[in-house]
């Protein structure tokens, strides 16, 4: 493909689109389809065709609009609507509204705070592009980044373009991208490899497969910018198998994009070379540890290595490997397209950019938002996410996932960036924000999360394997009420021993959960071991008199 | 290649090494001794035991000697109260993990082990022993498994692959649960892959693999076949 075949399939299917009056474009993100809303767009098309509208009003697949809450969500362009909750009865009502007054009792109301108080860079487009084709994705603007790159643009100016930006790895630990880049780059290697990493398996994390599942080919479009940028050929996309969507999603667009020449050899026709695949995980959170990621994709054991060195020297197969997470790739079209000047304005001084967050747990709001670094955790919390439900109190909310910690009301006005986390004990993660009430118990948490760890330990160094297991069997017991004061040092002591001295990040961020609840809520791990009672009413304390017979 | 000669600091001690060496390897030809475990000169190291963690001057990590290549002025410690804490809790997690009964064991009094937590001055064992349930697999003709005192060194399933050419043995499950495994978790006995060679028998730092018709502290390993085979083979790290 030329130059000017994308730009004549662009404007053709812009062409297409302003031939109908309406576009109903229905949500088909995995949650809104577990809300059946594969049902709501068949009932949808039948009543286009039985009210005799084809061919002025289309129907189409969409991306997520974050408020997976209320599922299924259906849109209506270019009036703007957006209804919520939707059922397979309402189609008939939604199509018979078509150019006059909106369905009232299914509207949601888009300038509510959740919708204005975002910030879409990466979730550009809001849900309107259909993820299934390609066109959707040129009309809008699609691969124009790359020609841009790749005709205009020496791979040294896009490194610099990336270094400016001050982007930073969206995979949690924050390490400058462009710095990535640029060691990549500089490696001396015939052979250079681009991995995407779509692992994402903290729990209640779900960034990565809505930006998998909306964005397929901006995220094709970034690692192919990433591939030319630092010399590579071969590129992977590492996605954990749990996520059919998005792996069909990342399969069609890569076969499409092939089919186009945006991928593959002599891509607009110059000399660079650029292919993916697609390699799926079989459900090891370890295998979201770069070095564990490399050897699944070598076809061993998920098993980390210590690092250095590092996969930008010595990564697949022992050639240089740019390893990026799925949402920072996401961020490259955008930074190319606007400059380094435009991204570097929003956000904060060291965090540039947005980030994308999924809220679950005891939230008005469950769902994807993507805000400007900085922002107060009390705007996601009540102004984004709605507050908590039920007339709750806000307790915590946990980051950072299994390797993260727990931010306390008393840090509510925190502005979200990297250092502002790491201050108070926690870090920004991949995005995935649990938010507990006044009826969650911290213990009982820092259990979860333990037996998560323990569970997902590949076994290879001694600390991660024996301590993670050790500290889940001290708190099993706290939450018994078994425990003793001597447990509690034994806890603190493993809780040390095993950050310091595990192998990878999984080890190493293990006891971050126990050492943050037990530095804001110690109180609570007394009142377990000492009172034996749980505050919030969650654990069942066994009583010696009951266990003995 | 040419590799250019380094110097550095150990424990205070100026010493040089070439800069393809590893920590250890330098301070082992400086005779400075940094414990070790899942280590052997001759197989690949992996860095999975931990024991031999050192200290490096501005950094903030501590770093596995084993893998850890040397750098020019870098300033080592192989030994602080701290590290030796962790040492010795690593051992207890190992006691604590499986069935070490040493009175029982064939490997008693030639243990790596054993010998590591008397070195470390392990004296009791603070953390709750587990106790799994695990079966013995005594199924081949000459040699027994017997898991309860593995430590999952996976030497066994290193010299099998890179020495012996057969990988017979392999991994399975994860975390707490894992296990060495003959072949595709079959008896030792029925594998299609081992030649019987006994280089994992020998190699095995503990009396999990040991050789049939050996009691109580009979079991000691010869292991000079190792260095042998890595001179032979040219392959020297």
């Amino acid at each position: 493909m030329l130059a000017e075949d994308l730009h004549r399939m662009a404007a053709h299917e812009r062409a297409q689109q302003l031939q109908y009056d309406h576009h109903i474009i229905v949500c088909s993100g995995t949650a809104c389809r577990s809300a059946n809303s594969e049902a709501v767009r068949q009932a949808l098309e039948q009543q286009v065709q039985e009210r005799s509208q084809i061919g002025v009003c289309t129907v189409t697949n969409g991306g997520c609009r974050g408020l997976c809450a209320a599922g299924p969500m259906v849109s209506v362009e270019p009036a703007g609507l957006l209804y919520q909750g939707v059922t397979p009865a309402d189609a008939g009502a939604i199509v018979d509204s078509l150019g006059s007054a909106p369905v009232p009792h299914i509207l949601c109301d888009t300038s509510a705070a959740f919708f204005s108080k975002q910030r879409a860079l990466v979730l550009e487009f809001a849900g309107n592009l259909d993820p299934d084709r390609i066109e959707s994705y040129l009309a809008n603007g699609g691969y124009d980044t790359l020609l841009k790159a790749v005709t205009e643009m020496t791979p040294t100016q896009i490194r610099d373009e990336i270094v400016r930006s001050g982007l930073r790895g969206r995979g949690g630990a924050g390490y400058s991208t462009g710095l990535k880049w640029n060691t990549v780059a500089k490696a001396q290697s015939a052979e250079k490899y681009v991995i995407c990493n779509g692992d994402e398996g903290d729990p209640g994390a779900f960034m990565n497969r809505s930006e998998m599942e909306d964005y397929p080919f901006r995220i094709l479009e970034g690692m192919t910018i990433a591939a030319y940028a630092v010399g590579a050929q071969q590129g992977y996309i590492y996605v954990r198998a749990e996520y059919p969507l998005a792996v069909s999603r990342l399969k069609g667009a890569i076969r499409q994009s092939e089919k186009l020449g945006l991928l593959g050899n002599g891509i607009f026709g110059t000399s660079f070379n650029f292919n993916v695949d697609i390699r799926l995980g079989a459900g090891a959170f370890v295998c979201g540890e770069e070095t564990a990621l490399i050897a699944s994709v070598e076809g061993k054991r998920g098993n980390p290595r210590p690092r250095p060195p590092y996969p930008a020297e010595h990564g697949l197969w022992g050639h240089p490997t740019l390893i990026n997470n799925v949402e920072t790739f996401a961020n490259i079209v955008p930074i190319i397209r606007n400059g380094s000047e435009w991204f570097a304005g929003i956000g904060t001084a060291k965090s540039k950019g947005t980030k994308v967050f999924a809220l679950s747990g005891r939230i008005q709001n469950t769902g994807l938002v993507e805000i400007p670094m900085g922002m107060t955790l009390r705007e996601i919390i009540y102004d984004i996410g709605g507050g908590i439900p039920g007339g709750r109190h806000f307790k915590a909310v946990q980051t950072g996932g299994p390797s993260g910690g727990c931010i306390t009301a008393q840090h509510l006005d925190l502005p979200m960036d990297y250092e502002a986390l790491m201050q108070v004990g926690t870090f920004m993660g991949s995005g995935g924000m649990i938010v507990m009430d006044d009826s969650s118990c911290m213990v009982d948490v820092a259990r979860y999360f333990m037996e998560f760890c323990m569970t997902e330990s590949c076994g290879k160094c001694i600390p991660c394997r024996v301590g993670t297991a050790q500290m889940f069997d001290l708190l099993d017991k706290i939450t018994r009420g078994e425990a003793t004061l001597d447990d509690l040092a034994l806890l603190e002591e493993l809780a040390d021993m095993v950050r310091n001295t595990s192998l990878c990040g999984l080890g190493q961020g293990a006891p971050n959960p126990v050492r943050s609840t037990l530095r804001y809520f110690r109180d609570e791990y007394l009142s377990h071991i000492v009172d034996k009672v749980c505050p919030a009413g969650v654990c069942k304390m066994q009583h010696r008199e009951e266990v003995l017979p | 290649m040419t590799n250019r000669v380094l110097t550095l600091q150990i424990n205070g001690q100026e010493v040089s090494g070439r800069e393809d060496e590893t920590i250890l390897e330098v301070a082992r030809e400086h005779d400075i001794h940094i414990p070790t475990l899942c280590q052997l000169e001759g197989l690949s190291s992996i860095g999975a035991c931990r024991l031999c963690l050192v200290e490096v001057a501005n950094v903030p990590k501590l770093l596995t000697a084993c893998i850890t290549p040397i750098q020019e002025g870098m300033e080592v410690h192989t030994e602080s109260e701290r590290l030796n804490h962790y040492r010795r809790l690593v051992i207890e997690m190992l006691f604590s993990e499986g069935n070490h009964i040493c009175s029982v064991c064939v490997s008693n009094g030639h243990c790596e082990l054993q010998n590591m937590a008397q070195l470390l001055g392990v004296d009791h064992v603070h953390l709750p022993y587990r106790n799994p349930q695990r079966r013995v697999d005594a199924s081949h003709d000459r040699f027994i498994f017997d898991p309860n005192r593995c430590i999952l060194c996976t030497r066994c399933v290193r010299v099998c692959d890179e020495v012996e050419g057969a990988h017979t043995w392999d991994l399975k499950a994860r975390g707490i649960q894992s296990q060495v495994m003959t072949d595709l978790n079959q008896p030792w006995g029925d594998s299609t892959s081992c030649t019987s060679c006994g280089k994992c028998v020998h190699l095995c730092p503990t009396g999990a693999l040991f050789e049939k018709g050996k009691s109580v502290a009979e079991m000691s390993k010869r292991r000079e076949f190792l260095p042998y085979l890595t001179i032979m083979r040219g392959k020297h790290r």
